[in-house]
């Protein structure tokens, strides 16, 4: 079992999360994060260009099998790209893994709770 | 509403000047009746609240990534349409009739550059008449924008909106309004609107419904739930729709006195009983009472007392507000059975509730008023022959608006784009037309 997190740009969310459902990866967690890479991403305040400090992103993350991983990476990379080719700051995907998984409502373990 | 109080004063001021005193001048002997200026000011600053309300009732209801773009689609229209109804609204609106009535048109109207000076009949300088006017012009096409909410390009609406405000609600406007528009002068005493139910409520309800089902649903409706982004911000939004409505219905009156005080309290009868019929419908119905649905409620009132603030009683005021939210709450149900897309209810109750006062205002009308319209008619008026007028009315303000925006939303989203792309509704509209964030200040940064 791995944990795949994903840091993903706020307006690229919808289009990840329905490719993900197409490719039938539909349980994920959403969380909203700031940080920064290697982006220096200009933006716009009252006609100044600034760079701001902390970026917002959307954080996803992901609990899959192994025969998953390979799927869900790709389809993360394929829908999270800007324009389809890929600018700097279309962000990460860390893949760890995961020990244990349990469901709450049957306390069944392991790859059958995922 | 206003123009049928403000022709009619000016019948009586123009009798009292002879009388008082033969050589005076009419034009120059109007003096300005401060009390009635200091309410029309009043008024005309709470109706501009009611935008900034709208856009915080509709920015609340849609989903976290709209929320800008919604609200900015009332804001704009405090922009263009003001700028437009200086220019020529103004005119078009309250000008002589031109185009066998289509609209008017005044050379002195145009950028109000001949009323300097003037002061109406109703004593009340005619800048705060026109600036009043405008304000209904700069609200009913944002009311519009719920129909058509998260989907559609600024660009689009912006165009839109000129040419509605132009094409639509100008000529609806002098029909009903101007004291030559055909509808003012329908029957014994006109097609009652008091103050906007035709001009205002069925225009922009009817409007919404047609560009909504022109411009289909939002991706995922009616399947993925569409949740809205901030209901406290919305019911803010309902409170201070409610305050503006004071201006709306009781500055309709264009007068500081009985009519005004009538208006105000039927008003707050309707908005009031209105609140609390959708309210306990709805808890009968889903089980629980929802802030959504009371402040639904108060919409639903206060939109079908527009039309009939001057003419009806407190308790039938009552009536057509329960009536109103009976009706639009099941409006809304048929809508979910259906399944298009007037997302925030423009039409369920702008559309709905406008036509339920219109037309059920006739069986409220206080005595006085059929009396009058009885002498006017020489002789005999019935409920029925006025409920005949208002149907007329309705069934005007409907064909007319819906064609019109069938025209103007074909040819805007041919020439422009009107519809937003795929991306865009995915991405959101703040960010993809505004490149903001509404919500933005939830993240550290």
């Amino acid at each position: 079992m791995k944990l795949i997190t994903a840091i993903i740009r706020e307006n690229k969310l919808d289009q990840v999360r329905e490719a993900l459902i197409e490719a039938e990866i539909t349980r994920i967690t959403v969380s909203r994060v700031s940080g920064h890479g290697q982006q220096q991403g200009e933006e716009i305040y009252r006609g100044a260009i600034v760079i701001p400090n902390l970026i917002p992103k959307v954080r996803l993350e992901i609990a899959v099998n192994e025969a998953f991983v390979d799927i869900t990476v790709n389809t993360i990379i394929k829908s999270a790209r800007t324009n389809g080719k890929g600018e700097v700051g279309d962000g990460k995907i860390f893949i760890s893994p995961l020990e244990e998984c349990i469901r709450i409502r049957t306390g069944e373990r392991g790859g059958t709770a995922i | 509403m206003m123009k049928k109080q403000y022709k009619r004063n000016a019948v009586v001021t123009g009798l009292l000047l002879l009388i008082a005193g033969g050589s005076v001048m009419a034009a120059d002997a109007v003096p300005v009746d401060t009390g009635t200026t200091a309410w029309m000011l009043t008024s005309t600053a709470l109706v501009l609240l009611m935008v900034p309300g709208l856009a915080m009732f509709y920015g609340g209801l849609v989903r976290t990534k709209n929320v800008l773009g919604t609200m900015m689609h009332s804001f704009v229209a405090m922009g263009i349409m003001a700028v437009l109804w200086v220019a020529v609204g103004y005119s078009m609106s309250f000008g002589p009739s031109v185009l066998g009535g289509w609209f008017g048109w005044s050379n002195d109207y145009f950028f109000l550059k001949g009323i300097d000076e003037t002061i109406t009949p109703a004593g009340v300088p005619e800048y705060i008449f026109s600036m009043f006017q405008g304000k209904f012009a700069i609200i009913t096409p944002a009311l519009i924008a719920g129909a058509f909410a998260e989907r559609i390009s600024f660009k689009g609406y912006v165009v839109f909106i000129a040419l509605w405000g132009l094409l639509v609600y100008n000529p609806l406007c002098h029909w009903v309004w101007a004291s030559d528009g055909f509808l003012f002068n329908m029957g014994a005493m006109g097609a009652i609107d008091f103050a906007g139910g035709t001009v205002v409520h069925i225009a922009s309800g009817v409007s919404g419904l047609v560009a909504a089902l022109y411009l289909g649903s939002r991706r995922g409706h009616p399947k993925i739930a569409l949740a809205p982004s901030n209901l406290v911000m919305t019911m803010m939004g309902a409170g201070l729709l409610w305050v503006g409505w004071f201006g709306f219905n009781a500055g309709s009156s264009v007068s500081s006195g009985l009519l005004t005080a009538q208006a105000l309290t039927a008003t707050q009868a309707a908005a009031a009983a209105g609140a609390m019929a959708w309210m306990v419908i709805e808890a009968f119905h889903q089980g629980k009472a929802t802030a959504l649905g009371f402040a639904s409620g108060i919409l639903a009132g206060l939109v079908a007392v527009t039309p009939a603030a001057g003419v009806v009683q407190p308790a039938g005021a009552m009536a057509l507000g329960i009536g109103a939210a009976m009706i639009c709450y099941s409006a809304i149900m048929v809508k979910n059975k259906l399944g298009y897309d007037d997302s925030l209810d423009a039409f369920g109750i702008h559309g709905v509730g406008g036509m339920v006062g219109s037309l059920l205002l006739v069986f409220f009308i206080r005595k006085s008023w059929m009396a009058s319209a009885e002498t006017a008619a020489g002789g005999s008026w019935s409920m029925w022959q006025q409920l005949g007028v208002q149907a007329t009315a309705v069934g005007i303000a409907v064909a007319y608006a819906a064609i019109g925006t069938l025209l103007i939303i074909f040819l805007v989203n041919k020439v422009i784009g009107f519809r937003a792309s795929t991306e865009a509704e995915m991405q959101g509209l703040d960010y993809y037309y505004h490149g903001e964030q509404g919500y933005g200040m939830l993240n550290p940064r």
